[in-house]
Protein backbone atom coordinates (compact mmCIF):
# COMPACT_ATOMS: atom_id res chain seq x y z
CA UNK A 1 0.00 0.00 0.00
CA UNK A 2 1.25 3.43 -0.90
CA UNK A 3 0.15 6.58 0.49
CA UNK A 4 0.02 9.59 -1.57
CA UNK A 5 -1.01 13.03 -0.88
CA UNK A 6 -4.06 13.67 -2.89
CA UNK A 7 -4.10 17.65 -4.43
CA UNK A 8 -6.76 19.75 -2.17
CA UNK A 9 -9.21 20.88 -4.73
CA UNK A 10 -10.47 24.55 -5.21
CA UNK A 11 -13.91 23.65 -4.81
CA UNK A 12 -13.43 21.40 -2.04
CA UNK A 13 -15.06 22.09 1.14
CA UNK A 14 -13.50 24.08 3.97
CA UNK A 15 -10.67 22.43 5.26
CA UNK A 16 -11.58 21.18 8.75
CA UNK A 17 -10.75 22.99 11.98
CA UNK A 18 -7.26 21.13 13.22
CA UNK A 19 -7.76 18.10 15.97
CA UNK A 20 -8.67 19.57 19.42
CA UNK A 21 -5.72 19.48 21.84
CA UNK A 22 -7.04 17.57 25.31
CA UNK A 23 -3.72 17.95 26.71
CA UNK A 24 -2.56 21.19 26.65
CA UNK A 25 -3.84 24.21 28.64
CA UNK A 26 -2.63 27.32 26.73
CA UNK A 27 -4.20 26.65 22.68
CA UNK A 28 -2.79 29.65 20.99
CA UNK A 29 0.77 30.83 20.77
CA UNK A 30 0.82 33.24 17.77
CA UNK A 31 4.01 32.74 16.48
CA UNK A 32 5.33 28.85 16.38
CA UNK A 33 8.00 29.51 18.27
CA UNK A 34 10.42 27.50 19.06
CA UNK A 35 9.41 25.69 22.44
CA UNK A 36 12.10 23.18 22.27
CA UNK A 37 14.89 25.41 22.90
CA UNK A 38 12.49 26.56 26.20
CA UNK A 39 12.39 23.49 27.59
CA UNK A 40 14.77 22.99 30.31
CA UNK A 41 14.88 18.86 29.61
CA UNK A 42 18.31 17.38 28.46
CA UNK A 43 18.93 15.82 25.40
CA UNK A 44 19.23 12.43 25.97
CA UNK A 45 19.46 10.75 22.06
CA UNK A 46 20.83 12.69 19.40
CA UNK A 47 20.11 10.84 16.19
CA UNK A 48 22.27 12.00 13.27
CA UNK A 49 21.89 11.56 9.21
CA UNK A 50 20.83 7.63 10.08
CA UNK A 51 20.14 5.89 7.33
CA UNK A 52 18.54 2.57 7.11
CA UNK A 53 18.71 -0.43 4.73
CA UNK A 54 16.48 -3.22 4.06
CA UNK A 55 18.51 -5.25 1.77
CA UNK A 56 19.16 -2.65 -0.69
CA UNK A 57 15.96 -0.77 -0.02
CA UNK A 58 16.58 2.74 2.01
CA UNK A 59 13.78 3.21 4.28
CA UNK A 60 15.37 5.79 6.68
CA UNK A 61 17.11 8.62 4.41
CA UNK A 62 19.36 10.66 6.53
CA UNK A 63 17.44 11.21 9.48
CA UNK A 64 18.33 13.60 12.17
CA UNK A 65 16.61 14.20 15.63
CA UNK A 66 17.31 14.97 19.33
CA UNK A 67 15.16 13.21 22.24
CA UNK A 68 15.25 14.72 25.42
CA UNK A 69 15.11 12.92 28.85
CA UNK A 70 12.12 12.87 31.15
CA UNK A 71 9.70 13.37 28.06
CA UNK A 72 7.61 11.85 25.83
CA UNK A 73 8.51 12.09 22.02
CA UNK A 74 5.80 10.24 19.54
CA UNK A 75 6.21 9.32 16.29
CA UNK A 76 3.56 9.10 13.83
CA UNK A 77 2.90 8.88 10.05
CA UNK A 78 1.19 6.59 7.89
CA UNK A 79 2.13 3.10 7.82
CA UNK A 80 5.48 2.28 6.16
CA UNK A 81 6.85 6.00 6.85
CA UNK A 82 9.53 4.12 9.01
CA UNK A 83 8.84 5.47 12.37
CA UNK A 84 9.27 1.63 13.65
CA UNK A 85 11.95 1.02 11.55
CA UNK A 86 13.55 3.99 13.32
CA UNK A 87 12.60 2.95 17.21
CA UNK A 88 14.17 -0.64 16.04
CA UNK A 89 17.49 1.16 15.42
CA UNK A 90 17.26 2.74 18.61
CA UNK A 91 18.48 -0.50 20.40
CA UNK A 92 19.68 -2.03 17.22
CA UNK A 93 17.46 -4.71 17.22
CA UNK A 94 16.99 -4.87 13.71
CA UNK A 95 20.06 -6.82 13.74
CA UNK A 96 18.64 -10.09 14.31
CA UNK A 97 17.77 -9.91 10.70
CA UNK A 98 20.55 -10.15 8.49
CA UNK A 99 19.30 -8.17 5.77
CA UNK A 100 18.93 -4.83 7.60
CA UNK A 101 21.95 -2.06 8.16
CA UNK A 102 22.19 1.39 9.60
CA UNK A 103 24.40 3.87 8.81
CA UNK A 104 25.37 7.65 10.21
CA UNK A 105 25.29 8.10 14.11
CA UNK A 106 22.97 7.72 17.45
CA UNK A 107 24.35 9.18 20.06
CA UNK A 108 23.47 8.23 23.62
CA UNK A 109 24.86 10.79 26.36
CA UNK A 110 27.11 11.54 23.56
CA UNK A 111 28.04 7.81 22.85
CA UNK A 112 27.95 6.43 19.15
CA UNK A 113 25.46 2.97 19.42
CA UNK A 114 25.60 2.13 16.34
CA UNK A 115 29.70 1.70 16.57
CA UNK A 116 30.18 -2.00 16.10
CA UNK A 117 32.21 -2.65 19.33
CA UNK A 118 28.86 -1.64 21.27
CA UNK A 119 27.73 -4.36 23.44
CA UNK A 120 24.35 -5.16 22.27
CA UNK A 121 23.32 -7.03 25.21
CA UNK A 122 24.65 -4.16 27.32
CA UNK A 123 22.79 -1.59 25.47
CA UNK A 124 19.37 -3.33 25.29
CA UNK A 125 19.58 -3.80 28.98
CA UNK A 126 19.58 0.32 28.97
CA UNK A 127 17.09 0.53 26.64
CA UNK A 128 13.68 -1.10 26.74
CA UNK A 129 11.31 -1.80 24.41
CA UNK A 130 7.30 -2.82 24.20
CA UNK A 131 5.79 -4.38 21.63
CA UNK A 132 2.82 -3.68 19.48
CA UNK A 133 1.00 -7.19 20.63
CA UNK A 134 1.74 -8.45 24.08
CA UNK A 135 4.26 -10.87 24.41
CA UNK A 136 4.29 -12.37 28.44
CA UNK A 137 7.19 -15.09 28.25
CA UNK A 138 5.53 -18.42 28.69
CA UNK A 139 6.03 -18.51 32.57
CA UNK A 140 4.98 -17.14 36.20
CA UNK A 141 3.61 -13.11 36.35
CA UNK A 142 7.15 -13.50 38.98
CA UNK A 143 9.01 -14.94 36.30
CA UNK A 144 8.25 -12.73 33.20
CA UNK A 145 9.06 -9.56 35.24
CA UNK A 146 12.49 -11.28 37.52
CA UNK A 147 13.88 -12.38 33.82
CA UNK A 148 15.62 -9.46 32.87
CA UNK A 149 16.36 -8.42 36.26
CA UNK A 150 18.19 -11.62 37.03
CA UNK A 151 20.23 -11.76 33.28
CA UNK A 152 22.67 -9.48 35.03
CA UNK A 153 21.82 -9.15 38.81
CA UNK A 154 22.35 -11.37 41.29
CA UNK A 155 19.78 -9.99 44.14
CA UNK A 156 19.08 -11.71 47.14
CA UNK A 157 15.62 -13.42 47.43
CA UNK A 158 14.21 -10.86 48.95
CA UNK A 159 15.64 -7.73 46.58
CA UNK A 160 14.18 -9.95 43.77
CA UNK A 161 10.76 -9.54 45.35
CA UNK A 162 10.91 -6.34 45.81
CA UNK A 163 12.11 -5.35 42.84
CA UNK A 164 9.09 -7.29 41.10
CA UNK A 165 6.85 -5.24 43.15
CA UNK A 166 8.54 -2.05 42.23
CA UNK A 167 7.82 -2.98 38.76
CA UNK A 168 4.18 -4.38 38.88
CA UNK A 169 3.68 -1.47 41.24
CA UNK A 170 5.09 1.00 38.96
CA UNK A 171 3.27 -0.68 35.98
CA UNK A 172 -0.02 -0.01 37.61
CA UNK A 173 -0.26 -4.01 37.58
CA UNK A 174 0.61 -4.65 41.11
CA UNK A 175 -2.76 -5.05 42.93
CA UNK A 176 -4.67 -6.59 39.99
CA UNK A 177 -1.73 -9.59 40.54
CA UNK A 178 -0.44 -9.79 43.90
CA UNK A 179 -2.62 -12.71 44.77
CA UNK A 180 -1.38 -14.68 41.84
CA UNK A 181 2.17 -14.30 41.02
CA UNK A 182 3.08 -17.81 40.27
CA UNK A 183 0.28 -18.05 37.76
CA UNK A 184 1.16 -17.80 33.79
CA UNK A 185 1.71 -14.23 32.83
CA UNK A 186 -0.64 -15.72 29.87
CA UNK A 187 -3.97 -16.28 31.90
CA UNK A 188 -3.56 -12.45 32.03
CA UNK A 189 -6.05 -10.05 29.70
CA UNK A 190 -4.50 -8.37 26.90
CA UNK A 191 -4.42 -4.56 28.63
CA UNK A 192 -2.89 -7.05 31.73
CA UNK A 193 -0.15 -8.62 29.84
CA UNK A 194 0.77 -5.01 28.27
CA UNK A 195 1.48 -4.08 31.56
CA UNK A 196 3.44 -7.10 32.60
CA UNK A 197 5.38 -6.41 29.54
CA UNK A 198 6.25 -2.88 30.47
CA UNK A 199 6.65 -3.93 34.06
CA UNK A 200 9.26 -6.18 32.67
CA UNK A 201 11.21 -3.88 30.85
CA UNK A 202 10.86 -1.02 33.35
CA UNK A 203 12.34 -3.68 36.33
CA UNK A 204 15.86 -4.14 34.55
CA UNK A 205 15.76 0.39 35.28
CA UNK A 206 16.80 1.03 31.82
CA UNK A 207 17.41 4.89 30.75
CA UNK A 208 15.52 4.66 27.82
CA UNK A 209 11.58 3.25 26.91
CA UNK A 210 10.48 2.28 23.33
CA UNK A 211 7.07 2.06 22.76
CA UNK A 212 6.04 0.41 19.49
CA UNK A 213 2.41 0.84 19.33
CA UNK A 214 2.08 -0.33 22.96
CA UNK A 215 -1.97 0.13 22.85
CA UNK A 216 -2.81 -0.03 19.10
CA UNK A 217 -3.97 -3.72 20.15
CA UNK A 218 -6.23 -3.01 23.33
CA UNK A 219 -9.66 -1.96 23.96
CA UNK A 220 -9.82 1.70 25.55
CA UNK A 221 -10.28 1.16 28.82
CA UNK A 222 -6.82 -0.30 28.98
CA UNK A 223 -5.42 2.05 26.10
CA UNK A 224 -6.58 5.00 28.72
CA UNK A 225 -4.18 2.99 31.76
CA UNK A 226 -1.42 2.52 29.68
CA UNK A 227 -1.73 6.09 28.50
CA UNK A 228 -1.65 7.23 32.24
CA UNK A 229 1.23 4.82 32.73
CA UNK A 230 3.32 6.62 29.89
CA UNK A 231 2.63 9.98 31.96
CA UNK A 232 3.65 8.87 35.19
CA UNK A 233 7.10 7.07 34.05
CA UNK A 234 8.21 9.61 32.15
CA UNK A 235 9.33 11.85 35.11
CA UNK A 236 11.81 8.97 35.10
CA UNK A 237 12.62 7.76 31.54
CA UNK A 238 13.36 8.77 28.33
CA UNK A 239 10.19 7.79 26.16
CA UNK A 240 9.86 7.47 22.65
CA UNK A 241 6.28 6.07 21.76
CA UNK A 242 5.61 4.96 17.79
CA UNK A 243 1.92 5.49 17.22
CA UNK A 244 -1.44 5.82 15.03
CA UNK A 245 -3.40 6.96 17.12
CA UNK A 246 -2.89 10.71 16.54
CA UNK A 247 -5.15 12.06 19.59
CA UNK A 248 -2.88 9.19 21.46
CA UNK A 249 0.11 11.18 20.61
CA UNK A 250 -1.70 14.23 21.67
CA UNK A 251 -2.81 13.45 24.62
CA UNK A 252 0.49 11.67 25.99
CA UNK A 253 3.68 12.78 24.25
CA UNK A 254 6.01 16.45 25.03
CA UNK A 255 7.44 16.37 21.43
CA UNK A 256 6.34 14.79 18.11
CA UNK A 257 7.91 13.85 14.66
CA UNK A 258 6.14 13.19 11.28
CA UNK A 259 7.68 11.06 9.21
CA UNK A 260 6.32 9.94 5.91
CA UNK A 261 8.51 8.20 3.14
CA UNK A 262 11.44 7.39 5.22
CA UNK A 263 12.01 10.83 6.08
CA UNK A 264 11.74 13.40 8.84
CA UNK A 265 9.04 15.40 7.75
CA UNK A 266 8.75 17.85 10.70
CA UNK A 267 9.67 17.44 14.30
CA UNK A 268 8.57 20.24 17.22
CA UNK A 269 6.82 20.30 20.37
CA UNK A 270 3.77 18.06 20.48
CA UNK A 271 1.40 21.21 20.60
CA UNK A 272 2.84 23.23 17.71
CA UNK A 273 2.56 20.43 15.38
CA UNK A 274 -0.83 19.72 16.45
CA UNK A 275 -2.06 23.48 16.28
CA UNK A 276 0.50 25.11 13.75
CA UNK A 277 2.14 22.71 11.93
CA UNK A 278 4.98 24.16 9.74
CA UNK A 279 4.78 21.97 7.19
CA UNK A 280 1.79 21.53 4.80
CA UNK A 281 2.32 17.54 4.14
CA UNK A 282 1.81 17.48 8.56
CA UNK A 283 -1.06 19.44 8.21
CA UNK A 284 -2.75 17.35 5.54
CA UNK A 285 -1.83 14.23 7.60
CA UNK A 286 -2.83 15.27 11.42
CA UNK A 287 -6.63 16.80 9.83
CA UNK A 288 -6.88 12.93 8.35
CA UNK A 289 -6.43 14.20 4.76
CA UNK A 290 -4.16 11.45 3.78
CA UNK A 291 -2.40 8.52 5.55
CA UNK B 1 -39.45 -24.19 -9.76
CA UNK B 2 -36.30 -24.54 -11.88
CA UNK B 3 -34.46 -23.29 -8.74
CA UNK B 4 -35.59 -26.01 -6.62
CA UNK B 5 -34.65 -28.22 -9.86
CA UNK B 6 -31.09 -26.73 -8.63
CA UNK B 7 -31.26 -27.40 -4.70
CA UNK B 8 -32.85 -30.90 -5.03
CA UNK B 9 -30.05 -32.01 -7.20
CA UNK B 10 -27.42 -30.05 -4.49
CA UNK B 11 -28.68 -32.24 -2.11
CA UNK B 12 -28.51 -35.72 -4.02
CA UNK B 13 -24.84 -34.74 -4.70
CA UNK B 14 -24.25 -33.88 -1.45
CA UNK B 15 -25.88 -36.94 -0.19
CA UNK B 16 -24.25 -39.28 -2.71
CA UNK B 17 -20.34 -37.75 -2.19
CA UNK B 18 -21.29 -37.93 2.04
CA UNK B 19 -22.37 -41.54 1.82
CA UNK B 20 -18.66 -42.00 -0.34
CA UNK B 21 -16.59 -40.60 2.27
CA UNK B 22 -18.40 -42.19 5.28
CA UNK B 23 -17.82 -45.28 3.71
CA UNK B 24 -14.15 -44.73 2.76
CA UNK B 25 -13.83 -43.37 6.42
CA UNK B 26 -15.38 -46.34 8.07
CA UNK B 27 -13.42 -49.32 5.62
CA UNK B 28 -10.19 -47.30 6.93
CA UNK B 29 -11.69 -47.61 10.60
CA UNK B 30 -12.37 -51.08 9.99
CA UNK B 31 -9.26 -52.46 8.92
CA UNK B 32 -7.50 -50.52 12.24
CA UNK B 33 -10.33 -52.44 14.67
CA UNK B 34 -10.18 -55.80 13.14
CA UNK B 35 -6.21 -55.76 13.50
CA UNK B 36 -6.65 -54.64 16.74
CA UNK B 37 -9.36 -57.33 17.50
CA UNK B 38 -7.63 -60.14 15.72
CA UNK B 39 -4.26 -58.64 17.77
CA UNK B 40 -6.65 -58.73 21.36
CA UNK B 41 -8.07 -62.44 20.72
CA UNK B 42 -5.38 -64.33 19.34
CA UNK B 43 -2.67 -62.31 21.77
CA UNK B 44 -4.62 -61.87 25.42
CA UNK B 45 -4.29 -65.98 26.28
CA UNK B 46 -0.63 -65.59 25.96
CA UNK B 47 -0.62 -62.50 28.56
CA UNK B 48 -0.23 -64.60 31.31
CA UNK B 49 1.86 -64.52 34.51
CA UNK B 50 4.87 -66.27 32.81
CA UNK B 51 5.05 -64.14 29.93
CA UNK B 52 6.10 -61.20 31.85
CA UNK B 53 8.46 -63.21 33.98
CA UNK B 54 10.47 -65.99 32.00
CA UNK B 55 12.58 -65.64 28.71
CA UNK B 56 11.92 -67.39 25.62
CA UNK B 57 11.36 -71.09 25.52
CA UNK B 58 12.79 -74.16 23.90
CA UNK B 59 9.57 -75.01 21.89
CA UNK B 60 7.45 -77.22 23.95
CA UNK B 61 8.24 -75.78 27.42
CA UNK B 62 6.75 -73.13 28.98
CA UNK B 63 8.03 -69.28 28.68
CA UNK B 64 7.52 -65.62 28.11
CA UNK B 65 9.23 -62.93 26.43
CA UNK B 66 10.74 -61.03 29.84
CA UNK B 67 13.98 -61.29 27.47
CA UNK B 68 12.67 -59.70 25.03
CA UNK B 69 11.17 -57.16 26.74
CA UNK B 70 13.89 -56.19 28.70
CA UNK B 71 16.02 -55.68 25.63
CA UNK B 72 13.39 -53.52 23.94
CA UNK B 73 13.22 -51.25 26.66
CA UNK B 74 16.97 -51.10 26.77
CA UNK B 75 17.94 -50.71 23.47
CA UNK B 76 14.79 -48.11 23.09
CA UNK B 77 15.69 -46.17 25.67
CA UNK B 78 20.01 -45.69 24.69
CA UNK B 79 17.92 -44.86 21.69
CA UNK B 80 16.40 -41.84 23.09
CA UNK B 81 19.01 -40.62 25.05
CA UNK B 82 21.26 -40.76 22.03
CA UNK B 83 18.76 -39.34 19.84
CA UNK B 84 17.11 -36.90 21.90
CA UNK B 85 20.12 -34.30 22.61
CA UNK B 86 21.31 -34.74 18.38
CA UNK B 87 18.03 -34.26 17.61
CA UNK B 88 16.61 -31.48 19.71
CA UNK B 89 20.12 -29.67 18.89
CA UNK B 90 20.31 -30.29 15.22
CA UNK B 91 17.05 -28.99 15.13
CA UNK B 92 17.40 -25.45 17.06
CA UNK B 93 20.36 -25.07 14.83
CA UNK B 94 17.95 -25.80 11.80
CA UNK B 95 15.18 -22.80 13.42
CA UNK B 96 17.35 -20.35 15.00
CA UNK B 97 21.11 -19.99 13.56
CA UNK B 98 20.64 -21.11 9.91
CA UNK B 99 18.41 -18.43 8.10
CA UNK B 100 18.83 -19.83 4.79
CA UNK B 101 22.54 -21.26 4.24
CA UNK B 102 23.75 -23.81 1.83
CA UNK B 103 24.62 -25.86 5.25
CA UNK B 104 20.73 -25.54 6.53
CA UNK B 105 19.18 -26.78 3.33
CA UNK B 106 21.77 -29.55 2.82
CA UNK B 107 21.33 -30.91 6.29
CA UNK B 108 17.37 -30.38 5.89
CA UNK B 109 17.75 -32.59 2.62
CA UNK B 110 19.60 -34.93 4.01
CA UNK B 111 17.18 -35.35 7.14
CA UNK B 112 14.32 -35.92 5.22
CA UNK B 113 16.15 -38.75 3.40
CA UNK B 114 16.68 -40.38 6.46
CA UNK B 115 13.19 -39.69 7.65
CA UNK B 116 12.02 -41.56 4.74
CA UNK B 117 15.18 -44.54 4.27
CA UNK B 118 14.01 -48.08 4.76
CA UNK B 119 15.02 -49.22 7.97
CA UNK B 120 16.45 -52.29 6.54
CA UNK B 121 19.18 -50.42 4.99
CA UNK B 122 20.42 -48.85 8.16
CA UNK B 123 19.95 -52.34 9.99
CA UNK B 124 22.59 -52.93 7.42
CA UNK B 125 24.43 -49.72 7.31
CA UNK B 126 25.36 -50.63 10.94
CA UNK B 127 26.06 -54.12 10.39
CA UNK B 128 28.81 -53.13 8.22
CA UNK B 129 30.52 -49.97 10.51
CA UNK B 130 29.78 -52.13 14.01
CA UNK B 131 28.64 -55.53 14.15
CA UNK B 132 31.31 -56.40 11.29
CA UNK B 133 34.06 -54.64 13.30
CA UNK B 134 32.90 -55.50 16.77
CA UNK B 135 32.79 -58.99 15.37
CA UNK B 136 29.99 -60.10 16.81
CA UNK B 137 25.95 -59.10 17.13
CA UNK B 138 25.26 -56.81 19.83
CA UNK B 139 22.90 -54.64 21.92
CA UNK B 140 24.86 -51.50 21.27
CA UNK B 141 24.76 -52.14 17.79
CA UNK B 142 21.12 -52.55 17.71
CA UNK B 143 20.51 -49.28 20.03
CA UNK B 144 22.65 -47.25 17.32
CA UNK B 145 20.98 -48.58 15.32
CA UNK B 146 17.68 -47.31 16.44
CA UNK B 147 19.23 -43.98 17.44
CA UNK B 148 19.79 -43.46 13.41
CA UNK B 149 15.94 -43.57 12.73
CA UNK B 150 14.84 -42.18 15.96
CA UNK B 151 16.95 -38.75 15.01
CA UNK B 152 15.79 -37.26 11.66
CA UNK B 153 12.14 -37.62 13.69
CA UNK B 154 13.27 -35.13 16.21
CA UNK B 155 15.24 -32.99 14.03
CA UNK B 156 12.38 -32.34 12.05
CA UNK B 157 9.30 -31.80 15.02
CA UNK B 158 12.04 -29.87 16.58
CA UNK B 159 12.22 -27.09 13.84
CA UNK B 160 8.81 -27.75 12.92
CA UNK B 161 7.90 -26.56 16.55
CA UNK B 162 10.67 -23.93 16.98
CA UNK B 163 9.35 -21.87 13.78
CA UNK B 164 6.04 -21.83 15.27
CA UNK B 165 7.28 -19.85 18.40
CA UNK B 166 7.06 -16.16 17.15
CA UNK B 167 9.53 -14.16 16.41
CA UNK B 168 7.80 -10.98 18.75
CA UNK B 169 8.65 -13.48 21.62
CA UNK B 170 12.54 -13.76 20.32
CA UNK B 171 12.44 -10.15 20.02
CA UNK B 172 10.97 -9.27 23.27
CA UNK B 173 13.94 -11.41 25.00
CA UNK B 174 16.59 -10.14 22.98
CA UNK B 175 15.25 -6.03 23.69
CA UNK B 176 15.83 -6.79 27.68
CA UNK B 177 19.74 -7.72 27.04
CA UNK B 178 19.17 -11.55 26.93
CA UNK B 179 22.15 -13.34 24.95
CA UNK B 180 20.91 -15.90 22.65
CA UNK B 181 21.18 -18.69 23.78
CA UNK B 182 19.37 -17.45 26.98
CA UNK B 183 16.90 -16.31 24.61
CA UNK B 184 16.48 -19.69 23.23
CA UNK B 185 17.18 -22.03 26.17
CA UNK B 186 14.66 -20.31 28.47
CA UNK B 187 12.11 -18.56 26.26
CA UNK B 188 11.65 -20.08 23.14
CA UNK B 189 12.48 -24.40 24.34
CA UNK B 190 9.81 -22.99 27.39
CA UNK B 191 7.21 -21.98 25.07
CA UNK B 192 7.60 -24.98 22.22
CA UNK B 193 8.25 -27.38 25.34
CA UNK B 194 5.10 -29.63 24.64
CA UNK B 195 5.88 -29.77 20.96
CA UNK B 196 9.47 -30.58 21.83
CA UNK B 197 8.17 -33.37 24.06
CA UNK B 198 5.54 -34.49 21.31
CA UNK B 199 8.12 -35.21 18.71
CA UNK B 200 10.60 -37.03 21.22
CA UNK B 201 7.43 -39.41 21.91
CA UNK B 202 6.91 -39.92 18.42
CA UNK B 203 9.82 -40.91 17.76
CA UNK B 204 10.28 -43.31 20.82
CA UNK B 205 7.29 -45.08 18.79
CA UNK B 206 8.55 -45.15 15.83
CA UNK B 207 11.50 -46.80 17.08
CA UNK B 208 9.85 -49.14 19.58
CA UNK B 209 8.61 -51.24 16.84
CA UNK B 210 10.78 -51.60 14.46
CA UNK B 211 12.84 -54.76 13.47
CA UNK B 212 14.24 -54.85 10.26
CA UNK B 213 17.43 -52.93 11.82
CA UNK B 214 17.45 -54.91 15.00
CA UNK B 215 17.67 -58.13 12.49
CA UNK B 216 21.58 -57.32 11.50
CA UNK B 217 22.22 -55.52 14.97
CA UNK B 218 20.96 -56.91 18.03
CA UNK B 219 20.06 -59.95 16.42
CA UNK B 220 18.39 -62.08 18.94
CA UNK B 221 19.40 -64.09 22.31
CA UNK B 222 17.05 -66.65 23.58
CA UNK B 223 18.16 -66.32 27.23
CA UNK B 224 18.12 -63.88 29.74
CA UNK B 225 20.96 -61.32 29.31
CA UNK B 226 21.69 -57.50 29.99
CA UNK B 227 25.06 -57.46 28.58
CA UNK B 228 25.07 -54.74 26.14
CA UNK B 229 28.32 -56.32 24.20
CA UNK B 230 26.19 -59.44 23.50
CA UNK B 231 23.28 -60.60 20.78
CA UNK B 232 20.36 -58.76 22.76
CA UNK B 233 16.76 -59.94 22.57
CA UNK B 234 14.15 -57.48 21.60
CA UNK B 235 10.22 -58.05 20.74
CA UNK B 236 10.10 -57.16 17.12
CA UNK B 237 12.63 -60.21 16.48
CA UNK B 238 11.39 -62.01 18.81
CA UNK B 239 7.99 -61.45 16.91
CA UNK B 240 9.21 -62.23 13.81
CA UNK B 241 11.32 -65.25 14.36
CA UNK B 242 8.05 -67.39 16.96
CA UNK B 243 5.49 -66.00 14.30
CA UNK B 244 7.24 -67.56 11.36
CA UNK B 245 7.85 -70.91 13.78
CA UNK B 246 5.58 -74.12 12.79
CA UNK B 247 4.89 -74.45 16.85
CA UNK B 248 1.86 -73.23 18.65
CA UNK B 249 3.20 -72.21 22.00
CA UNK B 250 5.71 -69.78 20.01
CA UNK B 251 2.94 -68.66 17.85
CA UNK B 252 1.13 -67.86 20.95
CA UNK B 253 3.84 -65.97 22.45
CA UNK B 254 4.33 -63.88 19.20
CA UNK B 255 0.55 -62.71 19.16
CA UNK B 256 1.43 -62.00 23.42
CA UNK B 257 4.58 -59.70 21.62
CA UNK B 258 2.66 -58.38 18.94
CA UNK B 259 -0.38 -57.18 21.10
CA UNK B 260 1.99 -55.96 24.23
CA UNK B 261 4.05 -53.84 21.26
CA UNK B 262 0.51 -52.07 19.67
CA UNK B 263 -0.77 -51.58 23.02
CA UNK B 264 2.42 -49.60 24.07
CA UNK B 265 2.75 -47.79 20.97
CA UNK B 266 -0.74 -46.87 20.71
CA UNK B 267 -0.65 -45.57 24.19
CA UNK B 268 2.76 -43.52 23.52
CA UNK B 269 0.68 -41.82 20.66
CA UNK B 270 -2.19 -41.27 22.65
CA UNK B 271 0.33 -39.63 25.15
CA UNK B 272 1.79 -37.18 22.63
CA UNK B 273 -1.12 -36.17 21.10
CA UNK B 274 -2.47 -34.89 24.70
CA UNK B 275 0.52 -33.02 25.23
CA UNK B 276 0.27 -31.22 22.27
CA UNK B 277 -3.17 -30.49 23.00
CA UNK B 278 -1.81 -29.21 26.29
CA UNK B 279 -0.46 -26.52 24.96
CA UNK B 280 -0.35 -23.44 27.05
CA UNK B 281 0.52 -21.65 23.30
CA UNK B 282 -1.30 -19.64 21.44
CA UNK B 283 -4.46 -18.53 21.73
Amino acid sequence: MTYEIRPIETSAPPRPRLIQMPAVETPKPTAPQTAEAADQAQAKVAIKDLRFYYKNYEALKGINLTLHDKRVTAFIGPSGCGKSTLLRVLNRIYELYPDQRATGQVLVDGQDILDPRQDLNLLRARIGMVFQKPTPFPMSIYDNVAFGIRLYERPSARELDERVEEALKRAALWDEVKDKLRESGLSLSGGQQQRLCIARAIAVRPEILLLDEPASALDPISTQRIEELIADLKSDYCIVIVTHNMQQAARSSDYTAFMYLGQMIEFDTTETIFTHPKERQTEDYITGRFG
Amino acid sequence: MNIMNIYARRRAVNFAIMSLSLLATATGLLVLFLILWSLLRQGLPALSLAFFTQSTPAPGNIGGVMNAIYGSLVMTVVATLVGTPIGILTGTYLAEFSRGSHLAQAVRFINDILLSAPSIVIGLFVYEVMVVRMGHFSGWAGAVALAIIFVPVVVRTTENMLVLVPASLREAAVALGAPRWKVIVLVVYRAAVQGLLTGVLLAVARVAGESAPLLFTALNNQFWSTDMNAPMANLPVVIFQFALSPYADWQLLAWGGALLITLTILALNIFARLMASWSSFGK
